[in-house]
Formats: structure tokens, sequence, C-alpha cells
């Protein structure tokens, strides 16, 4: 089974975004810590690009993707979009001592996805970039 | 998307965070702990009773303070966390550096100790 969402790219959409895959993976019986989990991964993911590709620009649209096959024990989500590549697999993340003591408000989302999800691609198709995220599922 | 209440119970700051903190409400958040701050409270509580959903930019705000409290001898105690949130903090261990008390009674207990 598939799902797409499209959205803008204004942070005042995430909300719309995890009720979207909320709702979808409720539909699969995933447990609600699993869906909270990857809730949160996709929320992070969601607002990077919002905010440092798309500067919070509402117009600009990309899609989220939720793919389940009910006979595997994973669930891929893809981020297509157009705009500025960031692949956060060659971001080293600020350690948490940095976080606290530089007072940042930022830098713990990467680390978020990395600690939830089992594998982060990149691959570019027709003028599109599209990040697939591969979570593991306890069937 | 989220709500903000703060009131004063035994010379602590309460602050009751209702609904979902992400990327576009954490502001709110951060604007209480600093108006409580400002007001020279050095006891603050976090209700999370009510509190639905955390993201990164939520964390962040907390973790930011951490430094600055210890300065200040500012003690802040998180409580009532649903399973969802607590296990948001607990994924990059957050749980180790803030404190975080499982209801108001134990709140209270663990912020007089820190206050000692």
């Amino acid at each position: 089974m598939n799902y797409k969402y499209r959205v803008g790219c204004s942070i005042e959409n995430l909300k719309g975004v995890r009720d979207f895959i909320r709702k979808s993976l409720k539909a699969h019986h995933v447990p609600d810590l699993e869906i909270s989990e990857m809730v949160l991964a996709l929320d992070e993911m969601c607002s990077n690009l919002m905010i440092h590709a798309h500067h919070c620009n509402a117009n600009d649209l990309f899609e989220l993707r939720i793919i389940i096959d009910k006979d595997k024990p994973y669930i891929i989500f893809e981020l297509v979009d157009d705009g500025t590549v960031f692949d956060i697999n060659e971001f080293c993340e600020p350690s948490i001592d940095n976080i606290v003591h530089q007072k940042r408000k930022g830098g713990l989302g990467i680390r978020l996805v990395k600690s939830i999800m089992d594998k982060i691609e990149y691959k570019a198709s027709q003028g599109q970039t599209v990040c697939r995220l591969t979570k593991n599922i306890n069937k | 998307m989220i709500h903000i209440k703060r009131l004063q119970e035994d010379g602590a700051d309460v602050i009751a965070i209702i609904g979902e903190i992400d990327a576009s409400s954490s502001i709110e958040l951060d604007l209480a702990i600093a108006k409580s701050v400002g007001e020279g409270y050095e006891k603050i509580l976090v209700d999370c009773s009510a509190l639905e959903y955390i993201s990164s930019a939520g964390l962040g705000v907390f973790m930011s303070y951490i430094d600055e409290f210890k300065d200040k001898k500012i003690a802040m105690v998180l409580y009532g966390m649903n399973d969802k949130v607590a296990n948001t903090f607990q994924i990059l261990g957050l749980d180790e550096l803030l404190h975080i008390a499982k209801d108001k009674s134990e709140a209270k207990a663990m912020i007089n100790e820190l206050q000692v």
C-alpha cells in the first residue's frame, strides 16, 4: 500500500504531516510507540527541508510517500523534492555536550533521525531528489 | 496548537504545556521559561501531563537552559510525561541530563532536594 501527501513548506504544516503519518501507519496496526518514533523522525526531516532548503516558502511543495508491504518487515518513507540536497549522512552532528554548552537549540534533530531510522539513502531522478528512509518493524 | 499556562505554587513556577511542541511552536515554550527566569523563580516545575508530542525543537529549548540554570542555581523538574513523550527524551539520553519525575508530588520532592 502506498500513501502520498503533498505539503507546502510552511512549518505550520508539520501538524498535518504528523497526522497523515499516524493515520496511515495506524491502519496497518503498527504499534503506537513505533508510530510515535517514525512520526518524530519524519517531522525532523520535513522541518529541515522546509526551513533549510525552502526557507519556509509555503508555495514550494514536496511530496511525502509511505510505502508499506504487509509481507515486508520494514516501512519505507520517501521525501520527493526539487530543492537543494542536504545529505544528513554527511552531516556530523554536534555532541550533546556541545549542544548544552553552546546553548544551541538545534542539532538534536539529525541525531534523532539517525537513532530511529535504519537506513537513510538519497537518489536523484528526473530533476528531483528522493530521500528514502527505511524503518525495520517488529512483526 | 500549543497552550502554555503558568501558575505559582509553594514558591515554584508551574509551567503547564498543553498540546504539541514542534518547530513552529517551540518559541512559546522558550518564552514561558525565559519569563519565569526573568521574574526570578528558582524553582520551575514543568507539567507535561497534557503534552502530546515534542520534537527536537522543544527538546532543544530545555537543553539550552541547562548551563544557565546551573549558574543561576535554578532547579527545573519536568513531570507527568506520557510514554511516547518520555521515550523521545530517552532516545537521546536527555532523561539523564534533565530532572524528570513521574508526577507532581515526586517533582515537588525532587525540586526541594535540588534546592538544598
